[in-house]
């Protein structure tokens, strides 16, 4: 992931030798105070990321112990405030699922054509506009692109494709793939622009064109740095919550329907909601201790797991594509 | 370069396969194309339809409801939403600082190769991953209830059952928020200062300074661009989350109607005192006042959430802006 310390063991020799001169002459009060301090602190890094992890299971393990893991994974409803109350969230790890994977299938090409296009082809200047284009886009809060989705995107879909109502999964998916699009092209661009120039020489003097030369050796060469920039756009698309929660509609529903040529019965068209919606839209109400409560922890216990595994996959793959 | 000087297209092969690589390149610049003009398009639709909602009055006044035949009027300005924000912002910068600042300087100074470093860096990596809604439940959980309720049963137990931490305030906010950047921030400084020579270490050292006065004075020094511009990304990062201060203390309709002083200043200067007043104090943001005004309520007019993205937007982008010019003026001033 990062580089390793650049600072060379005849620094680290001379630091020891000035740690034990400065002992001596009672000078390192203060030094020894400042590197308690700032091993202390990352000790308090270390332990906060623990603790949110920590809190979450304890948080959850109450429900999980009440109604066990399989109901919450494979119950179909949601009736928090129902007598008694019952809680399946199979329509929202649905919801996740769905947005998540028809917004990656929707950026992954527009981001590695884009990254392609920017690492490749595209002279110095114009790289550089490209790029700071993609981070004004990286910049723009998520709140306000599902504001703008939810009263330009939703309407226009709804109209264009005479749907019932434009919050749908697809509008949702839409603006994830829009979101996901910075991490995706800045990624696969780096491990783009990693790869050596030879690649590239040996096969122009083979007398293959520039294009055969990207598609057949350099895109291939960052194949790994490109699987690391989806699964970091997937982690992104499925952590992401306000924008989701603005468009998609917040229905819960459990998508079946795929293949209906009548689109809005099409499950893709329908209203979705998915579990970071879930938790932002109902932990407001929740009374401390309360089953409803422990499940939404158990909801981002959930929800940590999955963003979890993507991103481990992720620096796997980019650690092992380095070396 | 010699990868440059092939052209993109050769007229050596036959018709077809020239066409071939010719629609190749128009589906790369059609990529492009379409990447790009929903970027402009978006900003220009905040800009023209926020555009006109920004005067005076909806900058420097707190929101309004007034009372005409029996129907609430709402106007007045967003004023609450952004000194509530810029205290957000400040409070976040002075808890992610010395932490972010400090844990950079331990991988880099302190830990090095240490197997300590190996963990802290994967903390680092799993807690970038991490989605902002689960920060948003840990600061909900931890902040508001284990600590706030502690330091409510322990120094403000005449007041329970009405709570004074325990409740979502000010400072869980940008406690959640300052977790939120952290990885963000060390990053930035680490990059930071690895890129300090080691030799400007060593000449620090052979004069006879010690490992933190070579630190205090020579690597965090040159190193303090890099930081600078990662506290800022972070920063500006923080200004535009919503989940995580939708649970841990971000209000809508505070400030309403606090017409105490009769001169516009006068009366701007005590709506910037009155909010949020404490450490505890539920607060107004832009990301949460646009949430809300877009979502909930039903009779505010459309120039409240259009004028409040264009501010956040402005705010946000003018942000990483600042970031990047100092990014680039390091680069061009750099010595070594």
């Amino acid at each position: 992931m990062a580089a390793e310390s650049t600072i060379e063991s005849g620094t680290e020799g001379a630091l020891r030798i000035q740690a034990s001169q400065a002992r001596k002459h009672g000078r390192a009060i203060s030094d020894r105070v400042m590197e308690w301090l700032i091993r202390g602190n990352a000790g308090l890094v270390v332990l906060s990321v623990v603790l949110i992890f920590a809190f979450l299971i304890k948080e959850s393990l109450p429900f999980f112990q009440k109604y066990g893991v399989g109901s919450l994974l494979s119950g179909r409803v949601w009736e928090p405030v129902g007598e008694p109350e019952v809680y399946g969230a199979l329509s929202m790890i649905a919801g996740t699922l769905l947005t998540t994977v028809v917004a990656i299938l929707l950026a992954l090409p527009f981001g590695v054509l884009c990254a392609v296009f920017m690492s490749e082809i595209a002279p110095p200047r114009l790289k550089g506009v490209l790029k700071s284009t993609v981070e004004i886009l990286a910049g723009i809060p998520s709140v306000v692109i599902g504001f703008v989705g939810m009263t330009i995107v939703a309407p226009l879909m709804q109209d264009r494709l005479h749907l019932l109502t434009g919050l749908t999964a697809f509008t949702g998916s839409a603006l994830l793939a829009f979101m996901a699009l910075p991490t995706i092209i800045s990624i696969s661009e780096d491990a783009l622009h990693a790869v050596p120039r030879d690649f590239r020489q040996a096969s122009l003097a083979l007398g293959a064109t520039r294009l055969q030369t990207i598609w057949k050796s350099v895109v291939p060469a960052a194949g790994r740095g490109i699987v690391a920039a989806m699964m970091l756009g997937v982690g992104r698309a499925v952590g992401e919550t306000m924008t989701v929660l603005m468009v998609t509609g917040n229905a819960r529903n459990v998508p079946t329907n795929f293949f209906t040529k009548d689109l809005s019965e099409n499950s893709l068209f329908q209203s979705v909601r998915t579990l970071t919606a879930t938790i932002a839209a109902e932990m407001g109400e929740v009374a401390r201790g309360s089953d409803h409560y422990h499940a939404l922890f158990a909801l981002g216990a959930v929800l940590f797991l999955i963003t979890f595994v993507i991103n481990s996959i992720a620096d796997y793959a980019l650690n092992r594509g380095r070396r | 370069m010699a990868i440059a000087a092939k052209p993109l297209l050769t007229s050596r092969r036959s018709v077809g396969f020239r066409l071939w690589e010719g629609a190749q390149l128009v589906v790369l610049y059609g990529s492009i194309v379409a990447i790009i003009l929903p970027i402009i398009a978006i900003t220009w639709l905040v800009i023209s339809k926020g555009g006109p909602s920004i005067n005076w009055e909806f900058l420097s006044k707190a929101p309004e409801r007034t009372y005409s035949g029996g129907e609430a009027v709402y106007g007045g300005g967003i004023l609450p939403a952004i000194t509530g924000t810029l205290y957000l912002m400040a409070g976040t910068i002075l808890i992610a600082l010395p932490v972010g600042v400090f844990g950079a300087v331990y991988i880099t100074e302190y830990g090095q190769r240490s197997r300590f470093t190996r963990v802290l860096r994967l903390a680092i990596v799993n807690l970038a991953g991490v989605p902002s809604v689960v920060y948003g439940l840990f600061g909900f959980g931890f902040f508001v209830f284990v600590l706030g309720g502690g330091l409510d049963r322990m120094f403000f137990a005449k007041d329970l059952p009405s709570p004074t931490y325990g409740t979502g305030g000010l400072l869980w906010a940008a406690a959640t928020l300052a977790l939120l950047i952290l990885p963000v921030v060390i990053t930035a400084s680490e990059e930071a200062l690895l890129s300090v020579p080691a030799s400007f270490r060593e000449a620090s050292l052979a004069l006879g300074c010690t490992r933190w006065q070579t630190v205090r004075n020579v690597v965090l020094p040159s190193a303090l661009p890099g930081i600078v511009t990662g506290l800022i990304l972070g920063i500006s990062r923080a200004a535009g989350e919503t989940a995580p201060i939708l649970l841990t203390g971000a209000a809508f309709g505070l400030g309403e109607a606090a017409s105490v002083s009769t001169s516009p200043l006068g009366m701007m200067l005590h709506e910037m005192r009155q909010l949020p007043e404490k450490l505890h104090s539920q607060f107004m943001a832009l990301p949460y006042h646009l949430y809300i005004t877009a979502t909930q309520a039903a009779d505010i007019p459309e120039r409240f959430p259009w004028g409040t993205a264009l501010v956040l937007l402005m705010l946000v982008l003018g942000l990483n802006a600042v970031a990047s010019i100092i990014r680039s003026r390091a680069r061009a001033g750099r010595r070594w």
